[in-house]
């Protein structure tokens, strides 16, 4: 029987659950071992090269490479992980969010501000309004 | 015998160590962050703990995806702050109380908590951060901690229920110790915030300060809240709140709200932060 999944109607949202986990093993190893700073300039040196010392799909290291963080999420990429490589580009969790939000850094900082993203309208897939981001 | 006197539930961003560590907190940003912790700082140098009972997660950084404990206790002599990919936080070296967390450990899992018992570890924000904002930037660390940490990476994390009655079987583990010692248990995480995806940056204050309320004066309510609940009111990270149960359960069933702190945003996040005392 399957396990119970009550969050996959959360608009926006992902959650690293067991299955999240399984597929995005060894992409998220591979974002730990940037936490060591003689890999983090190999890996600065030469991404590609470095990606392919890792059992990832083609995916996968095509989403480090664009440094889509939507797309490694979808594939199983966590997001404490996936700080490893924003940190490695010496960006921080602010900035990835705003670019995971598809807003600009001073218009995610003005939400931000303002209160953050209200729950009204974001509880729920559907529910918000046309034309509207998550 | 040890005695718990007080709870204190904080969130642990990030940035507010970050702020600190680089001389940024008089900007008017993150001054209105570290006003709250104002009184918490002259409160803590009058109650003096010896030891403070400290519930954190750990952000990938001292486990990996090769191990995922759900309840792990710190029983080493001391905890270094990690390298999260920046350096390590320039705070000091974090003090255990090998005797107090061994102790807690043998008494935790014959009471069916089941725990991993982490004899080396490094200490990340989620740790070091609430030591900051309590007691600022000393040379030592003024007590000893025993570092807790609860899995809320992978999901899912311990439930509320769960963590409330495992504050519960650790007052009961404290308060056999036979040793003088002024405790105090921290909950730390939260509150509502949301770290990833294209609904990064949701904040609901209204779910925020309902769970203040009710983890103040109807834990057992609070204890109740299923993780659905936290996802999608509070965040896929408000879940972390489930850690503030375990401080909560550690105490009297009445406690004396000495203070309490609520502001939004530190970075993405919404700053909570309660002063929670045992009736003498």
């Amino acid at each position: 029987m399957a396990l119970e999944k009550p969050y996959l109607d959360v608009p926006g949202t992902t959650m690293f659950d067991a299955d999240q986990s399984r597929i995005g093993y060894h992409l998220n190893m591979f974002c730990m071992s940037l936490m060591k700073d003689a890999n983090r300039q190999r890996f600065r040196a030469d991404e590609r090269a470095y990606l392919d010392e890792w059992p990832m799909s083609e995916a996968q290291k095509k989403g480090v490479l664009e440094r889509d963080y939507n797309g490694l999420i979808a594939l199983g990429g966590n997001i404490y992980f996936l700080a490893k490589v924003f940190a490695t580009d010496g960006k921080s969790f602010q900035y990835a969010a705003a670019l995971m939000t598809g807003m600009s850094q001073e218009a995610y900082l003005a939400m931000m501000v303002a209160g953050g993203r209200s729950p009204e309208g974001n509880r729920y897939v559907g529910e918000q309004q046309p034309g509207e981001k998550n | 015998m040890a005695r718990i006197t007080a709870g204190v539930a904080t969130s642990h961003v990030p940035a507010i160590g970050a702020a600190l560590d680089n001389g940024r907190s008089t900007e008017a940003y993150w001054a209105k962050v570290f006003a709250g912790y104002e009184f918490s700082k002259r409160w803590i140098a009058a109650q003096k703990p010896d030891v403070v009972f400290l519930v954190y997660n750990d952000h990938a950084t001292a486990f990996s995806l090769e191990l995922i404990p759900t309840f792990a206790i710190g029983c080493a002599a001391r905890f270094q702050p990690a390298d999260e990919g920046w350096g390590a936080r320039p705070v000091p070296v974090v003090e255990g109380h090998p005797e107090l967390a061994s102790h807690i450990a043998q008494s935790l899992i014959q009471q069916d908590f089941d725990l991993t018992i982490v004899n080396r570890m490094d200490v990340d924000h989620g740790l070091t951060v609430p030591l900051s904002l309590m007691f600022g930037q000393p040379a030592a660390w003024p007590c000893k901690v025993i570092p807790f940490a609860v899995n809320v990476v992978q999901y899912p994390p311990p439930s509320g229920q769960r963590c409330y009655n495992l504050g519960k079987a650790l007052r009961a583990a404290i308060g056999s110790f036979d040793a003088s010692l002024n405790v105090q248990v921290w909950g730390t995480g939260g509150m509502s915030h949301q770290l990833q995806g294209p609904r990064a940056g949701l904040i609901n204050s209204e779910f925020d300060r309902r769970f203040l309320d009710l983890l103040v004066n109807e834990p057992d309510v609070a204890a109740r809240i299923p993780h659905i609940d936290y996802v999608r009111e509070a965040g896929s990270e408000g879940i972390e709140l489930v850690m503030w149960l375990i401080m909560r359960g550690a105490l009297d069933p009445k406690v004396l709200e000495r203070h309490r702190f609520y502001h939004v945003p530190a970075s993405n996040t919404a700053v909570g932060h309660l002063i929670l005392e045992n009736p003498e």
